[in-house]
């Protein structure tokens, strides 16, 4: 069967068999490996991505079921050069080691921090506990999504400070 | 609102730049691909027509194989082979050498002995394809009885396992023995006091997020294997590919890319492997072989596994006088132990852990049985975490029966700093150590007789909170090469060092990182000695063409050993640039003095060459010293004189909801010590790690058998692993001994984490419902085994 669906924005059209998992749709027929695979009973959540922009694992969606939807993967994360504040908290405080259940962890920080900015450590925790980490104690996974929101939160306030002190300076050339 | 305070303190996590060259905290060089999903992992190898490998598996534990009808599988459109154990015995390659020197079964050809044994493969097209294929299979099988209790494996009428090997009439595997045996009779005959105590350390598995693969690559025109796979030892596969296979060794490329995790278990080789390899020769195709999860967890190297009784023998006052134990160690029905070939218990020995005692015994005995092969794996350091948890746990047990605080009694004997190096009664040479201070170091940041008397009120009130210390002492970085090889290749590390031109430089390991930040610590290592920042610094690993040979990455060996290795061969490409220097500055070498990055004459700092001005020297125009070539590079291969001797002190908080049993850690406190310290923030998150690893063992993950033999941990609905919610954020500390014979002092300290936590969360648990009046209960503690043990029966573990 033919599916079509926007991965990263660009759109896909490519033939696939029914029961093809999405998962390896991504990664066996568009080349985007960033998404792995760790179980098979869909317990690590080392493939999530989005789907419309929720975080599901790709192992337990057919990529049928993804046709006409919008996909984001880790490789859709940072915006060309300049990285995402998860991946750049990921690599401030060391949320990382082998780098396997990472993309699926950032993609799950990304979309809570898009629903909650200011998450507590148990948010953080309660929002990646569908997700294995093999390496890390999950500590420095919580602190970096912590690291995210609040550059986050002081990149907000300092385009607000930003705009204010535009605003007035407006004010002062009129 | 994330609190001012918190902010600032994230805040320093930016200051990377303006750190010094050299050791220190550095961000990692292999983060910025891993987090935009361009790390390259085996999986993610695509090549050219290529086909893919899916392997058939016992359903049963023990049976005869009658008949195999693979017919219907190659009808099967997209299937290009379909290849049983008796297609393998016509070439030789059925079975295979293990690294315990026995052997395993490639593809069964007789009978299968452990359920999810390999007995056939498919290369099909593609994965999806393959794996129909396996349905089609047709396998007559004739049942047997199985051998699943290793405490009746040995039993007369138990049925015999290894009928393959000649004459073979029952399931033993080895004896051994270490200590003295009439010293430590003489010490228990006469001690005070004698406590002993049944210990089950359940099988587990380190369960590496990424399972094992590999992509074969046989080039039938020049023949070369080339071989992606999932290693922590690319050179010493090679090696063995070699002398299994039959293709010579320069015609051999083992490229291990990214590992997503290894933890042991990725040291053996797998029939997996070999069926690729031979499915690329057959097809003249690249092949490639991803195991899932569950054969993962059901058919390669499992942990553990130690059947044990302990006994410590003390006066009243609580002078330990010796420490004996009895073993039997189940090791599947393939002794494929990842162990030196002289250590077929690894290193248990070190059984008497951080005391000075008077004497101490061990005998095992090993058995076979219908489970798969492993047991030396899951940051074990070769047994050690079975034997720091057998000492710690015995302790324990000592402290209760003396009715003395598990911490007072610990101080009291530990082997005092000024006995380094300490010879133990097994044998063990622990390099240095200075334990009172890294207990202690542990106890104010518990806030230790707080917590006790926290406890004591709980227990007023009927709560139970449990308090459980661990003082480890880890041996690390096998090892001399007099005493330890695998299969006859020492367990040496090589390194090599090329300063470019430009005075940029690469690095070239025979280790293999699987998330331990080797390309970040030995570029930190070789900057520290030579000067050249480590953003300069490329590190090659994993690709046996171009590195190094060595014995790779497992028993926390990579900075005992290569890390020896790295700095030394920094010392030796520093030696050549200090005789270039002199040159250059027109004085003697005795003149020059070492400034980091530079050589300055003595007295005249004004005149200098930094290493990058000598590199453009060493290769470009111009004379150079007599008999001095050109160049500027080195190369080593790195014999350990004895092993590192890292320890720590743990302690846990446990409290345990008296109406489910169920057990949460709420505090873990951990000091570790591996003498000088690389990248402190690495070390964190290997400690993490390890404390990860030691709540999953102790409160949750377990390969169990029902009585035909079938595995109950076979897949992550089973087997637990914990998540962000079963861990407490922890608290680290540190103290700094150097090892004395390391080139800078450092020590291991991957695996200490995993050999030092299991012990403290189950004294903890085991403090936490003295109420109930028991000494020990085995792990896992899961809820059910946590209600069993407050009704005063706790069993062991089948």
């Amino acid at each position: 069967m033919q599916v079509s669906m926007t991965v990263n924005d660009v759109e896909v059209t490519e033939e696939i068999e029914g029961r093809t998992l999405l998962v390896h749709f991504l990664r066996d027929h568009l080349g985007l490996t960033g998404t792995h695979w760790g179980c098979d009973t869909s317990n690590c959540g080392t493939c999530v991505v989005w789907m419309d922009g929720e975080p599901v694992k790709s192992c337990t969606v057919l990529a049928a079921m993804a046709g006409g939807h919008a996909v984001r993967t880790v490789e859709g994360l940072a915006k060309g050069a300049e990285l995402d504040p998860v991946q750049e908290g990921f690599i401030q405080c060391h949320g990382l080691q082998c780098g396997f259940c990472t993309p699926g962890m950032m993609m799950t920080a990304r979309a809570l921090l898009d629903r909650n900015p200011d998450p507590t450590d148990t948010e953080i925790r309660e929002a990646i506990s569908g997700q294995i980490c093999r390496c890390t104690g999950y500590a420095t996974i919580v602190r970096s999504v912590r690291w995210a929101s609040v550059k986050e939160a002081s990149v907000k306030q300092a385009s607000v400070k930003q705009a204010s002190v535009e605003e007035a300076s407006e004010e002062v050339t009129a | 609102m994330t609190t001012v305070q918190d902010a600032g303190k994230l805040t320093t996590f930016e200051d990377n730049d303006q750190k010094p060259v050299g050791h220190g905290r550095m961000l990692r060089k292999e983060d910025p691909r891993f987090v935009r999903g361009r790390g390259r992992y085996t999986d993610d190898v695509q090549l050219p027509g290529m086909l893919h490998l899916a392997i058939l598996r016992s359903p049963f534990a023990h049976a005869k194989i009658v008949s195999i009808d693979t017919s219907a599988a190659a009808a099967l459109p997209k299937v290009k082979a379909v290849v049983t154990g008796a297609d393998l015995a016509a070439q030789g390659l059925a079975w295979m050498p293990t690294l315990s020197n026995d052997v395993q079964a490639v593809l069964a050809t007789d009978k299968v002995r452990f359920q999810g044994q390999e007995v056939a493969f498919v290369v099909a097209e593609d994965r999806y394809a393959a794996r129909d294929a396996l349905e089609l299979i047709d396998v007559e099988y004739e049942v047997l009885d199985p051998v699943i209790d290793v405490r009746k494996a040995l039993a007369p009428e138990a049925p015999v396992i290894r009928d393959d090997l000649d004459g073979k009439t029952n399931n033993h595997c080895f004896d051994w023995e270490t200590g003295d045996k009439a010293a430590t009779e003489a010490v228990f005959a006469a001690a005070d006091v004698v406590v002993s105590q049944d210990i089950v350390y359940p099988r587990v598995h380190p369960a590496p997020m990424e399972t094992c693969g590999a992509v074969a690559d046989f080039d039938p025109v020049e023949g070369k294997l080339k071989l992606w796979s999932t290693t922590q030892a690319p050179h010493a596969h090679r090696t063995l590919y070699a002398i299994v296979a039959g293709i010579p060794e320069h015609k051999i490329q083992v490229i291990s890319p990214d590992i997503g995790g290894g933890f042991g278990n990725k040291v053996p080789i797998y029939p997996g492997y070999v069926c690729a390899i031979v499915a690329s020769i057959v097809t003249g195709k690249p092949v490639k072989w991803m195991e899932d999860r569950s054969e993962n967890l059901i058919s390669t190297g499992f942990a553990r596994d130690y059947i044990m009784r302990g006994e410590i023998a003390a006066t009243r006052d609580g002078k330990i006088l010796g420490i004996r134990t009895d073993v039997l160690a189940d090791h599947g029905a393939f002794n494929g132990t990842a162990a030196p070939v002289k250590y077929p218990a690894g290193f248990f020995g070190v059984f008497t852990g951080s005391y000075d005692i008077e004497a101490a015994y061990c005998s095992m005995t090993a058995v076979y049985t219908n489970k798969a092969p492993g047991g030396v794996a899951y940051a074990c350091s070769f047994r050690i975490t079975e034997a720091v948890y057998l000492v710690e746990r015995i302790v324990d047990c000592l402290a209760a029966e003396l009715g003395m605080d598990p911490a007072e009694l610990r101080l009291k004997n530990f082997i005092k700093p000024e006995q380094f190096p300490y010879t133990t009664k097994t044998g063990w040479v622990y390099d240095s150590g200075d334990y009172e201070p890294t207990m202690r170091l542990a106890m104010d940041m518990a806030g230790y007789a707080d917590l006790r008397k926290e406890q004591a009120e709980k227990r007023e009130r009927g709560e139970l909170m449990g308090i459980g210390i661990a003082f480890f002492t880890e041996a690390v970085g096998a090892g001399p090469r007099k005493d330890m090889d695998i299969l006859g290749l020492g367990m040496a590390d090589g390194c090599e060092l090329r300063v470019h031109p430009t005075g940029k430089a690469v690095v070239r390991l025979s280790v293999q990182s699987q998330g331990q930040g080797h390309e970040t610590t030995f570029a930190q290592i070789v900057a520290e000695e030579i000067g050249i920042p480590p953003a300069d610094i490329d590190v090659v690993h994993g690709d046996t063409d171009n590195t190094p040979f060595g014995l790779g990455t497992y028993g926390s060996r990579s900075t005992p050993v290569s890390g020896a290795a790295a700095a030394l061969v920094a010392r030796k490409v520093r030696d050549k640039a200090r005789l270039i220097a002199s040159a250059m500055l027109e004085v003697s070498v005795a003149d020059l003095e070492w400034e980091k990055g530079a050589f300055q004459v003595k007295g005249d700092p004004g005149k200098s060459v930094t290493i990058q001005d000598i590199a453009m020297r060493a290769h470009g125009a111009g004379d150079l010293p007599e008999g001095v070539e050109g160049g500027l590079e080195a190369q080593i291969c790195y014999n350990p004189s004895n092993l590192t001797y890292p320890h720590g002190a743990y302690i846990c908080v446990v409290d345990i909801d008296p109406g489910t049993a169920v057990v949460k850690v709420r505090r873990f406190i951990a000091v570790d010590d591996c003498g000088n310290r690389i990248n402190p923030m690495i070390i964190e998150g290997q400690v993490h790690g390890g404390l990860t690893d030691g709540v999953g063992m102790a409160l949750m993950e377990m390969i169990s058998f029902d009585e035909d033999g079938n595995c109950l941990g076979a897949s992550l609905m089973d087997y637990l692993i914990p998540t962000a919610l079963e861990v407490p954020d922890w608290e680290t500390g540190f103290t700094v001994t150097p090892s004395p014979h390391h080139p800078i002092g450092a020590k291991g300290v991957g695996e200490s984490a995993t050999v030092g936590s299991p012990p403290a969360i189950v004294n903890a648990v085991v403090d936490a419902l003295a109420p109930f009046g028991i000494r020990h209960a085995d792990m896992p503690l899961t809820p059910s085994r946590v209600w069993d043990a407050m009704r005063g029966a706790p069993q062991p573990p089948i």
